[in-house]
């Protein structure tokens, strides 16, 4: 990894210059309700928060869209492949390494055993550029072994106050900052040290912890634990939790049939867990028609069956499902109190 | 913990694209039990319908085009291609449209999807193929591909049990079975009439679970058992099958569930650790007996 230095002053110059790669996609602050930030497409570099936390949807908007379409069909002629957004060339900006490890999650599933041509074709038409944060109360990466990452990125601003140490991780990246080499400055001691002091004031800035040693051990000791049912009690079922969740990439497809009963589109659209039709099957049976078992196979689902899948848990620590709520339900509060068998009894 | 699913080469897929189905035209329809039809089918482009392989227990994704999509056992063997033979049942949404199609009508398939038997790993092995009801669905592919390849099984005993004998599926061709000796077929009703209108049963009555008494003499350390069935089936089964002395590891059986993608994408057939549609949908007792929610 190579790492260069840029200059605040020319931070703008520098995002205007990734339109020439494609459409440019950064953190805002939304106009009607401030404090709230969402990504969006940047029309002037002046919009990007750079001091934003978390966006309401993280970035995986982009790579599994939220609805598309994956087919035209016709009864006579079959099905016809449709990807939305192929040619489409983007930059993901200003995405911090929670979100960067939420997108590495979606790579491993959409690509594991069988490729998912409309993650994939997207994914590969897509820059990521990371930036550094200072957590908050909710923010707890750093239990996860998510607050930071060595990969996953073209390039990663870490700022050091008068500018933004860029640490290039691709190829593509190293291009992005050959394109503009005329913003870009040495890295020099002092920015080194200003970095290691940033490093240390990050670490110190967390304030939420969460024991994820055996967890997936002590998930399965607790498959009974009153824990759930009475989660399935305060859960509303809605489904926030898996909307916001940066590496939730559950979906339905069903099809969309024309006037002329004969053509029409496949769709494929998010889904949740939480949903109750979820695992409904032919015949109206439901594997999971108590909400209890419902709530329980999402927190399983993440910190059990995904260390067994794919070797790692599926919580990156962004907060977002704890932000989304309606009910109040606290992730870390909920798998603590697992842990400490303690959950109905402080209820 | 044993992966059934690491042992055979992954299967072979119609498209690059794993969610696109190919059309597919309907042979045949004929009625078989209750809701159930066997529906055959072949490919439209007949370079994709002689080059397509699968194996026992693997499933497809089925395409009622307009209506949706929706996960079948294949009945039919791989040792016999040129046709795929699907028995299904008229449960929900697209099978009832599915139902509403004639012969010569196209359809989308895609697939196959799923681990299947391991067919190849039970070789030099005896075979215990216990079905109740339904069940029979998937286990026909297994039973005619043993058969197919006889030489490669030690023994192959089929053990299937049914309510009624109308409610034994593909009836006659197991009945035909009786007369080899190189299969050991034994079917079971629990009452020997549907209702005083249909012909006399002279086979036996009882539970399928009454036939484990004549297998004292099978070498349980050189058998598999694969077992399909509803859920009250797989209570008692399993616990004779644990008696006679099987392994959990060569009892195998498939899970139904929700597989809507097929290719472990769309999370809605997980179950506990595992992804029922590319870890399954075949299980050794083993691993279904740490799902919490198995059946």
């Amino acid at each position: 990894m190579k790492v260069s230095k840029l200059p605040k002053a020319n931070v703008n110059k520098f995002l205007e210059s990734l339109q020439d790669f494609g459409e440019v996609i950064i953190p805002k602050e939304k106009q009607e309700q401030p404090g709230v930030y969402m990504f969006d497409t940047m029309t002037d570099p002046s919009e990007v928060a750079w001091e934003y936390l978390r966006t309401i949807i993280p970035p995986k908007k982009y790579l599994t869209k939220p609805k598309e379409v994956i087919f035209k069909f016709d009864s006579q002629r079959g099905f016809e492949e449709v990807i939305e957004d192929a040619e489409q060339k983007r930059v993901l900006f200003g995405l911090h390494p929670c979100d960067i490890h939420g997108i590495k999650i979606l790579d491993v599933v959409f690509t594991h055993q069988y490729t998912d041509p409309y993650y994939t074709r997207r994914r590969n038409n897509t820059v990521i550029i990371g930036l550094s944060c200072i957590p908050d109360e909710k923010c707890f990466c750093k239990s996860m072994h998510t607050d930071y990452t060595e990969d996953g990125f073209d390039l990663a601003l870490s700022d050091i106050g008068d500018g933004y140490l860029v640490a290039i991780g691709t190829s593509l990246g190293d291009d992005l900052v050959a394109e503009r080499a005329d913003l870009f400055t040495e890295v020099e001691e002092t920015d080194r040290r200003k970095y290691l002091d940033f490093r240390k004031k990050r670490n110190q800035s967390f304030k939420l912890d969460l024991d994820i040693d055996d967890l997936p051990y002590i998930l399965d000791l607790e498959q009974h634990s009153p824990i759930w049912d009475e989660l399935g009690k305060r859960c509303l079922t809605c489904g926030s939790c898996s909307m916001v969740c940066p590496t939730c990439y559950c979906f339905n497809v069903y099809d969309e049939l024309n006037l002329d009963a004969r053509s029409g589109r496949r769709i494929k659209q998010w889904d949740a867990c939480l949903f109750k039709d979820y695992a409904l099957v032919a015949g109206g049976h439901n594997f999971r028609e108590d909400r209890a078992e419902r709530v329980k196979n999402r927190y399983y689902h993440k910190q059990f069956r995904m260390v067994e899948q794919y070797g790692k848990p599926s919580c990156v620590g962004c907060g977002r499902c704890i932000n989304a709520c309606p009910a109040g339900i606290d992730v870390v509060e909920v798998l603590t109190k697992v842990r400490e068998g303690s959950y109905a009894e402080t209820e | 913990m044993l992966r059934l699913n690491n042992h055979e080469q992954k299967s072979y897929t119609l498209s690059e694209n794993p969610y696109k189905p190919e059309l597919a035209r309907i042979i045949s329809v004929d009625p078989m039990v209750e809701d159930n039809y066997l529906f055959r089918f072949r490919f439209e482009d007949a370079q994709l319908n002689q080059r397509f392989q699968y194996r026992p227990g693997q499933f497809m994704e089925l395409s009622v085009i307009g209506v949706g999509e929706s996960p079948i056992s294949i009945s039919s063997t791989p040792s016999r291609p040129g046709v795929i033979e699907m028995c299904i049942r008229r449960a929900g949404r697209v099978t009832n449209a599915l139902y509403r199609l004639k012969p010569n009508d196209l359809i989308g398939l895609r697939g196959p999807f799923g681990n299947g038997f391991p067919m190849k790993k039970m070789n030099g092995n005896s075979l215990l193929i216990v079905a109740g009801g339904l069940g029979m669905v998937p286990l026909r592919s297994a039973l005619l591909y043993a058969l197919d390849n006889r030489q490669d099984y030690q023994r192959i005993i089929l053990m299937y049990g049914t309510r009624y004998p109308d409610y034994l599926l593909f009836r006659s061709e197991l009945e035909a079975l009786a007369l080899r000796s190189d299969v050991e077929c034994r079917l079971i009703v629990e009452k020997s009439a549907l209702s005083k209108d249909t012909p006399e049963w002279h086979g036996r009555t009882g539970l399928v679970t009454d036939l484990f008494d004549d297998l004292q003499d099978l070498d349980v350390q050189k058998s598999y058992a694969l077992v399909v069935g509803p859920p009250i089936f797989y209570r008692f089964v399993l616990s004779k099958c644990l008696d006679l002395g099987f392994s959990k590891d060569r009892i195998l059986m498939s899970l139904e569930r929700r597989m809507e993608c097929g290719i472990g994408k769309c999370g809605h057939c997980e179950i506990g650790n595992k992804k029922v549609c590319t870890d399954g949908p075949v299980f050794t007792y083993w691993d279904v007996m740490n799902l919490p929610e198995m059946i």
